[in-house]
């Protein structure tokens, strides 16, 4: 019983960890669908986030300078795609392809160039990482069943971009639904030309929101790369900023929705390592690459199957032309 | 000159090369700049790196062989991302079509040993074409029927498609006894020759390069491609759903079919890739051989408009940054082959997103000019 409690917490707090930087970038790709401009290149602005905020925090030892150089990339790049696709009107799929292919060979590059040890960045020394929250009262809570090791191996020792993302999930839904701001962004993702006839500027509102999912962005790959893990590896977000869109689109663009899904690839991910070299009864060891395409097949049969026919904000994608 | 003749007499006109060529060159030439910085920041000489870059791409037969090799796969699925989008559709899974493509030709080639080798060209390149178009029908039809998100569903694939074939090359088509992921090498008897034998055969001689029979094959796809999509009824029909979905449902065709149509022939298209990457160069199935040609090919199709000329000369342009990059970290120690990533990320950002940067002022430059022009002929024409 202790034990399969154990591993339950385990589990979920390996879900909590993996499931951070989806959840920072599905809400980041939030913020800009909903105002209507698709953004396919989450999973650039993680890696250069992730690249320059391991590169900075290792040259200064500040992980905190380093967080912001990560979200200072994740924004410069959130505007390259806004000149792009809201100033002239690009194409956003495109624009978002070419800043994954863009970052995917300049974060190496830099890498190669400034550190030459193959394209990383030295393993960071724990001063230079964003650090985890200890809680106190652990040992004073440890006697009681059920609470303390749910105190002790779930809320404690959480790294402290994992409550800000709590706390940014929580500010999203309100921002989007309660907020002005928030009223303008889904109008502006939903019917432009209306937000055009009440005298407010689109291009304002999308750059804005873009600027949202440039901090998000770069956050989340700031932890991936200096709180998470303890420096930049090549192509060290492996396609989660597409699992991210996924999860997006899975949660319907809403913010509930979509932190569950997160959560939900995170949970299969937890799992899968878990899974590896298991023996199953009855079928054997799965081999390791089935499990680790789980989150991915998931994806397609969550696309196929529950959501349906997926209904995006309806100016979503549609670059915004004032009418002369 | 000749040109800017053909706006006389209507002031507002621009040349029609301006929106295919002029624009197009003035944002490479935006790309390469920004190209530039970027290898001022590593500590190089722009101008001698790009200059090598090109030296080492077309300045010699064999290294020309070499960029027509990597032409060859940037043309396969280049057509494949273009004809997806004359159906409206994103393809971005060329590079899951592609390498299961070359599991298709692969297999064909393990196991007709000992087949005269155009026999086993012909069936590997109807294998890979199954096999790609197989790849590319689950999402097409999830599209077409479910409305499930083909440019996800398709991303999804290709990570379904990496693990797949690590698992058979790993578990499955490991070569007995051995430790690299790789199949057997095929018997020498059904490779596709490359381009220097055959020429040797009409007693030309080229210097030996991994370029093959599959360019061929893949300049005469472009040619099919132009007919199927110009000349025949599924070509107008493919084309009409990818104008007007619902103008295409009244004129009774029916958008899914096209759909599903329109991505087999590009999972077929993309598909190729495997013919000349395994049939034509590796002699094996070995893992990535990929390596990012899918991504590429829509840079490929925009940048060429989704014609198949503009998609040769695009396919070429992406050749000669792969081959003459990847010379690069040979004579740059703080180079690695990771610098084309980032000229082509920054191509396919200027050239693509960002086609219309220039457009304004240069519009507005043709049609001052073509203004005092006609201004000027009044003027004559008054005064006679």
């Amino acid at each position: 019983m202790e034990d399969a409690l154990l591993l339950a917490l385990q589990l979920l707090g390996a879900t909590i960890r993996v499931a951070t930087p989806l959840v920072l970038a599905a809400f980041a790709g939030m913020y800009c669908e909903r105002a209507g401009v698709v953004d396919i290149g989450l999973e650039g602005k993680m890696l250069a986030g992730a690249f320059f905020s391991a590169a900075v925090a290792s040259a200064t030892l500040n992980p905190w300078l380093g967080l912001l150089a990560g979200i200072a990339a994740g924004v410069a790049l959130a505007l390259v795609h806004g000149f792009a696709c809201i100033t002239h009107n690009g194409n956003q799929v495109v624009s978002g392809m070419a800043i994954n292919i863009l970052v995917a060979g300049l974060a190496p590059t830099l890498a190669y160039a400034w550190f030459q040890q193959g394209g990383q960045t030295p393993l960071l020394p724990n001063q230079a990482r964003i650090p985890a929250v200890e809680l106190p009262g652990v040992e004073a809570l440890s006697g009681i069943p059920v609470l303390g090791p749910v105190y002790r191996e779930l809320l404690n020792g959480n790294n402290v971009l994992i409550w800000v993302t709590l706390v940014l999930v929580i500010a999203t839904h309100w921002v989007l639904y309660r907020s002005r701001f928030g009223l303008r962004l889904r109008a502006v993702g939903e019917n432009p030309a209306a937000v055009d006839t009440a005298g407010l500027s689109v291009a304002k509102l999308r750059y804005q929101a873009l600027l949202v999912t440039g901090v998000l962005t770069g956050m989340a790959g700031s932890y991936l790369s200096t709180g998470h893990g303890a420096g930049f590896v090549r192509d060290m977000t492996a396609g989660k900023g597409y699992l991210a869109l996924a999860a997006l689109i899975f949660g319907k663009w809403r913010p509930g929705p979509t932190l569950f899904a997160c959560l939900l690839f995170a949970f299969t991910d937890a799992v899968q390592v878990r899974l590896q070299g298991v023996v199953l009864p009855g079928i054997g060891v799965i081999p390791v690459q089935f499990i680790q395409m789980l989150p991915y097949v998931l994806t397609v049969l969550l696309l196929a199957g529950f959501v349906g026919k997926a209904i995006a904000p309806k100016a979503s994608g549609i670059p915004y032309v004032k009418e002369r | 000159m000749l040109l800017s003749g053909s706006g006389k007499g209507q002031p507002g006109a621009v040349p029609g090369w301006v929106g295919y060529a002029l624009l197009p060159v003035l944002n490479l030439v935006a790309a390469f700049v920004l190209s530039g910085l970027v290898i001022l920041v590593i500590g190089e000489n722009p101008v001698d790196v790009l200059s090598l870059l090109l030296s080492e791409a077309l300045g010699y037969p064999e290294a020309i062989g070499y960029t027509l090799y990597y032409t060859t796969d940037y043309i396969f699925t280049g057509l494949a991302v273009a004809i997806a989008f004359h159906c409206g559709l994103f393809n971005i899974g060329g590079e899951g079509q592609a390498y299961l493509g070359g599991l298709g030709a692969g297999l064909v080639a393990l196991a007709l040993t000992g087949w005269p080798w155009p026999v086993v060209a012909v069936l590997a390149v109807l294998a890979s074409a199954l096999f790609g178009a197989a790849w590319a029908f689950i999402p097409a039809w999830l599209q077409a029927k479910r409305g499930s998100h083909i440019v996800i569903t398709t991303i999804m694939f290709n990570f379904i498609a990496a693990s797949i074939m690590t698992w058979l090359l790993v578990d499955v088509l490991i070569r007995p006894g051995s430790q690299s992921p790789e199949t057997r090498e095929f018997d020498p008897g059904v490779w596709l020759p490359s381009m220097d034998r055959a020429l040797g055969w009409f007693g030309i001689a080229i210097p030996a390069s991994p370029l093959n029979l599959s360019f061929l094959w893949a300049l005469a796809c472009c040619l099919l491609f132009h007919i199927f999509l110009r000349r025949t009824r599924w070509g107008y029909e493919l084309r009409t759903v990818g104008r007007n979905e619902r103008a295409a449902v009244y004129a009774g065709i029916s958008p899914a079919r096209n759909i599903v149509i329109a991505m087999l022939i590009s999972g077929a298209l993309a598909g190729f890739v495997g013919v000349n990457e395994i049939l034509g160069v590796q002699h094996r199935v070995i893992l990535n051989f990929t390596g990012g040609v899918g991504f590429v090919g829509i840079a490929v199709a925009l940048m060429g408009r989704n014609h198949p000329v503009g998609i040769i000369l695009a396919a070429l342009l992406f050749g000669v940054l792969a081959q003459g990059g990847g010379q690069l970290s040979f004579e740059y120690p703080t180079i690695n082959r990771e610098l084309v990533m980032v000229i082509q990320g920054l191509v396919i950002l200027f050239a693509g997103a960002m086609e219309n940067l220039f457009k304004p002022q240069v519009e507005a430059l043709f049609r001052r000019r073509g203004a005092a022009a006609a201004a000027a002929d009044a003027a004559t024409g008054g005064r006679g």
